[in-house]
């Protein structure tokens, strides 16, 4: 099979025969394995902010990151300049990992299956400049239509296409090409004199424009910025202390990505350092609980065809009905720890070495109406949206913050209230889930996720969920 | 090489005049990283590669377009600028869009040591000892220490170019270097992990691996079995660690991006009496030898001191070129951008100015108290002040710490915070850009049981 579809072939004249000689050369000190990945990347940027169209902005980067694999050490090295001779040069840099002879790089690829995720109507390079100036400013309308208390509005929008071709010294071969488009709203409100108050929301994956003309519209992206900066105008302090919590559904679903996610990550496994080591098979979660990683849903913001090492990515569970499963597992992991990869090894850019990583994190449905959950809760928080999340995988200890939450009083949503922490415990948290709705949904698509330095776009869900026992991070004790 | 990057800015410069730009600026990096992670006495991860990349922002009267590309060949360099000039022509006209005052325009006198030659030639060998024999030590320091997330160190060498059409041009070349390790304390079912770090533009000034494992296990260590203590309010001490993620906080609320926005809790504030008298902020891009020094911001503006709040009182807000003329002010030269873009603000040394008190005084001035090792997911909204943060630290009883404390939170409103700001100690260290010694904030609420 040749490489006539890849992107590379055709435009830095990148053959199947010269990637098994950067792969013998990176090889060449011995070590069990080694990979290319090879990184096209363009994007484009606009933002309006006080109704002027001020920045827009493009961007092209591009390079190879060559990894050599012996034993658990890895040797990396990357080159931004696609020539033999600089490919060369990195991939023996990587190679001093190694000491020993050459080893052999097996020769003929094998094309790696791959899903077909992305909806790509049209490439981001064929769509006119003037299409994304009019997606801002419509939401900068928008937002300032929304209610006259709305002041400040900033809108952006980022597109990117990147392609990429991975290449193994076990044969195996793959290409993609990953759209992702982004937009973002932030908006201030005030009563005369008041204090101001904002509201942010945003959404996108991978797709491109025809996504915010025909499914999510600036308007509403606008209009949920400019609603949530009006309910915080109303807003009381917080409670501080234990409360029950009532998640609402879709980006609450952080709570998953950071309460066990991370936390199953082969890597942090595999040393023993996670508060999750060595607990497959134990009850780690209510028996409500089943959570899966899933990179293979179409169009989403954490979806791919394959993963960055080639992989095709798969349906993971991680926990099904309280019950530990398994770990997110690269392919160094994989082979240290005598599994198989599933799918979850990425990195940020050819600059960065692959390790397990999430895709889109979610809780499955389960059987409650979300208006008995509510009118369960005599005394709590419902938490309809969050801003960040962390957690110290070593500990367990995670945080999230909410940024639009109201009190339950008497099974009743009433008023809403600051923005707080709320801080629980992994291997605890979920153990205290006692109903879980049957609205499961997936968020709008903004999420960023960061480890060891590296960010990548990850997508999480979750039904209306209540959980017993969390500690609320306010100030009205 | 870094000769020629300048010609090439300059150049481009010159480039994006003559295909129809009434502004240019032009900013390149080139840079050299160099990692080495062992783990566990084996060598992990080691990494080394270069790489350089070039932007462009153009100005075609009020308009403004920006591009950025790797690939600084002629043909790339010009493909970077029509593409600028091809997003200048869809933007709005900003009436207050532009480049500095010629006037503000330099480079600053003297050496400021920002690289150190030692950094380059260091052996790979000595640079993997150097994480070996830290994480040798804290394996080695207690049998409670059991594993480890593994030692690093990292070097970089970077190369920085500015040039606009204003005719200036400048570069400079930065050195830096850090030694990490992060120790796995385990004891009774309770695991912990922390951290040590220490970073310098000179090899010289970095602390021993010895130091350093010593004082990561330590850390580690004394966080073994924490409690989680009732929700209650009680002053609370930051150490260093923590009272940096703070001042951070804090800069963002004297950014000018957010001031002219009204996006922050200190707009219109300025002159004003709005933290205890206890607390000075300075800014400094001069100090030698930091990570906030440069002899020019980039928008090529000169480094400067500035003295942002003085015993309480707001004195300046912090700002690039365009901040500045939203408000009607001066710049403060602290425009900082990647390469492409327009430029935002960025801190040079933004540091708390210290006190007079160890901060063994503070903490014995504590009854009850916490005292802050680590925060997590600390959110701090610039808007309204609010603050609400996971925190773990060691409990303060009678004036000395007596246990370790995690899965709490620390909440209050940075404004009432910076008025209940009520003692800095003297233990002020330039670990990065922002630094701060330890305070004791009167009160805020901890949640926790």
């Amino acid at each position: 099979m040749g490489l006539s579809p890849s992107f590379f072939a055709a435009k830095f004249g990148i053959m199947e025969r010269d990637l098994e000689s950067y792969l013998s050369e990176a090889l060449s000190a011995g070590g069990e394995y080694a990979d290319l990945y090879f990184e096209y990347l363009s994007t484009s940027s606009i933002g309006i902010d006080e109704g002027i169209v001020k920045s827009a902005s493009e961007s092209v980067t591009l390079g190879v990151g060559i990894r050599v694999i012996a034993g658990e050490r890895t040797g990396y090295a990357y080159s931004d300049d696609l020539s033999p001779e600089k490919i060369r040069k990195a991939a023996r840099v990587a190679a001093l990992i190694a000491r020993g002879p050459a080893s052999v790089v097996k020769t003929g690829f094998q094309e790696a299956r791959k899903h077909n995720l992305y909806s790509m109507v049209t490439s981001p390079h064929e769509l006119s400049l003037a299409e994304r100036v009019d997606l801002v400013k419509r939401a900068d309308a928008a937002a300032r239509s929304y209610d006259s208390r709305v002041f400040q509005v900033i809108a952006n929008y980022a597109d990117s296409l990147r392609e990429v071709l991975v290449a193994s010294s076990d044969g195996r071969l793959s290409f993609d090409r990953q759209p992702m488009a982004r937009m973002g709203v932030a908006a201030l409100a005030r009563e005369a004199d008041g204090v101001p108050q904002q509201g942010y929301s945003g959404g996108g994956g991978r797709v491109t424009l025809d996504f915010f003309l025909n499914e999510k519209t600036p308007e509403h992206f606008a209009k949920e910025a400019a609603r949530q900066a009006i309910v915080q105008l109303t807003a009381v302090d917080a409670p501080a202390g234990e409360s029950v919590v009532v998640l609402g559904p879709g980006w609450p679903g952080i709570l998953l990505h950071e309460a066990v996610g991370h936390g199953l990550e082969a890597d942090f496994n595999r040393k023993g350092v996670s508060a999750f080591s060595g607990r497959i098979g134990q009850q780690v979660a209510s028996p409500l609980c089943t959570v899966i990683d899933d990179g293979t849903i179409g169009s989403r913001r954490g979806s791919l065809n394959v993963d960055d090492e080639g992989v095709p990515t798969q349906k993971n569970v991680l926990i099904e009905n309280g019950i530990l499963r398994g770990y997110l597992q690269d392919t160094l992991s994989a082979r240290l720890l005598g599994s198989t990869s599933t799918g979850s090894g990425r990195r940020e850019s050819y600059q960065h070495i692959p390790m397990p990583r999430m895709t889109n994190t979610y809780m499955l449905a389960g059987q409650s109406d979300p208006g008995d959950i509510i009118r369960s809760v005599p005394k709590g928080i419902y938490c309809a949206t969050f801003g960040g999340g962390q957690v110290d995988i070593t500990s367990g200890n995670f945080v999230f913050q909410a940024t639009e939450s109201y009190l339950i009083e008497d099974g009743k949503i009433t008023r809403p209230v600051k923005g707080a922490t709320l801080i629980g415990n992994g291997p605890e948290a979920l153990k205290y889930v006692s109903m879980v709705g049957n609205d499961l949904q997936l968020d709008e698509g903004i999420g960023v996720c960061g480890k060891e330095g590296q960010s990548v776009p990850v997508g999480v869900g979750i039904p209306t969920v209540k959980i017993d026992k969390m500690t609320v991070g306010g100030t009205a004790a | 090489m870094s000769e020629s990057l300048i010609d090439i800015a300059r150049s481009a410069v010159r480039r994006a005049l003559e295909a129809g730009a009434t502004g240019a600026e032009c900013t390149i990096s080139e840079g050299e990283e160099f990692s080495a992670s062992v783990r566990m006495r084996e060598v992990e991860n080691l990494k080394q590669a270069g790489s350089r990349g070039a932007g462009i922002r153009v100005l075609v009267g009020n308009l403004t377009g920006s591009s950025r590309t790797s690939d600084l060949t002629p043909q790339g360099i010009e493909s970077m600028i029509r593409g600028a000039l091809d997003l200048a022509r869809i933007t709005t006209p900003d009436p207050h869009a532009g480049l500095p005052d010629p006037a503000d325009l330099g480079r600053f006198p003297g050496d400021l040591k920002l690289y150190d030659p030692a950094v380059s030639t260091m052996e790979t060998e000595w640079k993997i000892a150097q994480a070996m024999r830290a994480e040798e030590v804290a394996l080695a320091a207690d049998p409670r220490i059991t594993n480890s997330e593994g030692g690093s160190f990292d070097s970089y060498l970077g190369a920085r170019v500015f040039a606009n059409s204003l005719g200036f041009a400048g570069e400079y070349r930065t050195s830096s270097c850090g030694l990490s390790v992060v120790p796995v304390a385990k004891q009774n079912g309770s695991m912990e992990r922390d951290y040590w770090h220490t970073s310098a533009r000179e090899v010289s000034r970095l602390e021993s691996p010895e130091e350093v494992g010593r004082r990561a296990a330590e850390r580690a260590l004394r966080r073994l079995n924490p409690r989680k203590v009732p929700t209650q309010k009680v002053p609370v001490i930051f150490e260093p660690r923590t009272a940096r993620m703070l001042l951070g906080d804090l800069f963002d609320a004297v950014n000018g991006g957010a001031i002219y926005r009204h996006a922050s809790f200190l707009t219109g504030k300025l002159g004003e009496k709005i933290a205890s008298e206890a607390l000075t902020i300075i800014d400094d891009a001069t100090m030698p030898g930091l990570f906030g020094s440069s002899p020019f911001d980039d928008e090529g503006v000169i480094a400067r001191r500035t003295v942002v709040i003085e015993r309480g009182v707001l004195k300046s807000y912090l700002l690039n070129t365009y901040t500045a003329l939203k408000l009607g002010l001066k710049t403060t030269g602290n425009a900082s951008r990647g390469l492409a873009g327009s430029a935002g603000v960025g801190p040079g040394n933004f540091y708390l100015e210290a006190g007079t008190r160890s901060e063994d005084d503070l903490i014995a001035g504590v009854i009850q108290g916490l005292y802050v090792t680590e925060l997590i997911g600390a959110s701090a909204n610039t808007v309204t002040g609010d603050y609400s943060s996971g925190a773990a630290g060691l409990w303060i009883e009678n004036g000395e710490l007596a246990y370790p404390v995690s899965e709490i939170t620390i909440a209050g409103n940075l404004k009432q915070m910076l008025m209940n700001l009520e003692q800095v100690g003297t233990n002020l260290e330039f670990r990065s850009s922002i630094a701060s010694p330890s305070i004791l904030i009167g009160e805020m609420t901890i949640s926790g049981q």
